[in-house]
């Protein structure tokens, strides 16, 4: 149920007073409501649950755990870590 | 895909997990809050890869795991109408009420259909005014903003042939609730990242405060939960009981205040029953009076339903983390996903479904 899946905003409009975008998972697009998102654009990542994107993704932090966690599983297998 | 792919690393994974047997010197019991989170665990099968002083115990997390009975038992009261169209996520439909399911009712003809977005439900009514559609409004904090929308969305545009049927719950009381029971053994928690990345995790801080507990708001990918894991450990090991959150990309301390502010409009908090568990005072969400217009329990009059548990399902002490659904008799054998006696077998989030589908190796220890 709280299952929330990270997708590219290709498109947004203005549809019944509601802002709705298209996003786009891996190979597939759905719509998906930008309600709770007010500050996402076009070529942002959201996480998207039950048809709203309720958090933008923060790009940068994004990069800069992913490198921590790169750089560590780096580490480990220098030193030869048992795993 | 983005954001997924790289979080699935199976290196990254791997060292990890060293950095987490080198870190435990004693043994601590850690509890994933979210059935999502246990899914990633069992299919992944990550409780394997961390050294043996590491015992991951599974929450309450499972929306539809914990909806009472007798909230199937009125779901099922009302998609039986004639006049009446019931949506609902997937998962609920095939949740057992006390003598049948939903999926019974839409086989016996009623019209029972699955929705991915509560929008969906409001799109319907709007295309057939004919009929009553009702939405079941079930889930945790992160599912409550989309569905407040939908009654937002039938006000504003005046529909009324749309309401819901509400069984929202809450995660800090229910954790409350965990903690202080006697047998609890929980030493660490990881909080679930999209719950907090509505709600934030401030309320997690008190949490921490009060119990004296670390807590890392956990992601949901394999290399999120083994990090979140390393960071619950370092703290327990150095004594240090506070709040850490793993899961940035997604979450900030004040999570998301458009979707609470929609919130907090259109529900207001009120206690819940939870399966198996009981009442848990201000532990849920309903419609506030100004949308009793849209409360599906009033129009259809089915407040007084009230149902007992059935016995031989252990899933009250397997959703507080007490019991592996292992440790119940009936998994397995009278209990499968085809034919489930509690929706922990159900649900794509419960942990005895987790446990039915990716069984293999050795399980874990329970607690209790």
């Amino acid at each position: 149920m709280c299952l929330a899946v990270p997708g590219k905003i290709l498109e947004a409009e203005e549809r019944d007073g509601n802002r709705v975008a298209k996003v786009q998972f891996g190979g597939i697009t759905r719509q998906a409501f930008l309600t709770f998102v007010p500050e996402a654009e076009v070529g942002d990542y959201v996480l998207v649950h039950v048809g709203f994107a309720i958090s933008r993704i923060d790009a940068e932090e994004a990069r800069r755990t992913f490198e921590m966690l790169e750089s560590m599983g780096a580490i480990a297998e220098e030193l030869g870590a048992d795993a | 895909m983005k954001y997924i792919d790289e979080y699935r690393d199976e290196r990254i994974v791997r060292s990890l997990a060293a950095r987490i047997a080198r870190l435990a010197t004693r043994s601590w019991n850690l509890m994933e809050i979210c059935g999502g989170q246990t899914h990633t665990i069992m299919r992944y099968g990550l409780h394997e890869l961390l050294p043996p002083a590491i015992n991951l115990v599974h929450g309450p997390g499972c929306p539809v795991c914990v909806t009472p009975l007798e909230v199937v038992d009125k779901a099922i009261e009302i998609a039986s109408r004639s006049d009446v169209t019931f949506m609902s996520y997937g998962d609920m439909l095939r949740v057992p009420g006390s003598s049948r399911d939903l999926f019974r009712v839409k086989a016996a003809g009623g019209d029972v259909r699955i929705v991915y977005s509560p929008m969906e439900a409001v799109k319907l009514a709007r295309a057939m005014p004919q009929r009553q559609v009702v939405f079941f409004s079930i889930g945790f904090e992160t599912t409550a903003p989309p569905n407040a929308m939908a009654v937002w969305e039938a006000r504003r545009t005046g529909l009324d042939n749309f309401s819901m049927l509400v069984s929202h719950v809450l995660v800090p009381p229910a954790l409350r609730l965990l903690l202080t029971s006697p047998g609890n053994q929980v030493q660490g928690l990881i909080a679930p990242g999209h719950v907090c990345s509505v709600m934030g995790y401030w309320e997690y801080e008190e949490i921490c405060r009060e119990f004296h507990i670390p807590i890392v708001v956990g992601g949901f990918e394999p290399a999120d939960l083994m990090e979140a894991v390393s960071m619950l450990v370092a703290k327990l090991e150095s004594g240090r009981a506070e709040v850490e959150n793993q899961y940035v990309r997604s979450v900030c301390r004040e999570g998301n205040l458009p979707a609470q502010r929609l919130m907090r409009e259109v529900f207001r908090v009120c206690g819940r029953k939870w399966r198996g568990i009981g009442l848990i005072p201000e532990s849920g969400l309903c419609l506030r009076d100004e949308f009793a217009a849209y409360d599906a329990e009033k129009i259809f009059e089915v407040s007084g339903v009230t149902a007992d548990e059935p016995s031989e399902c252990i899933s009250a002490l397997v959703l507080q983390g007490r019991k592996r659904p292992t440790d119940c008799p009936a998994f397995g054998v009278r209990c499968r996903p085809e034919t489930p006696m509690g929706a922990p077998m159900v649900s794509a989030e419960g942990a005895c479904a987790a446990y039915y589908r990716y069984r293999r190796g050795r399980a874990p220890e329970a607690t209790a």
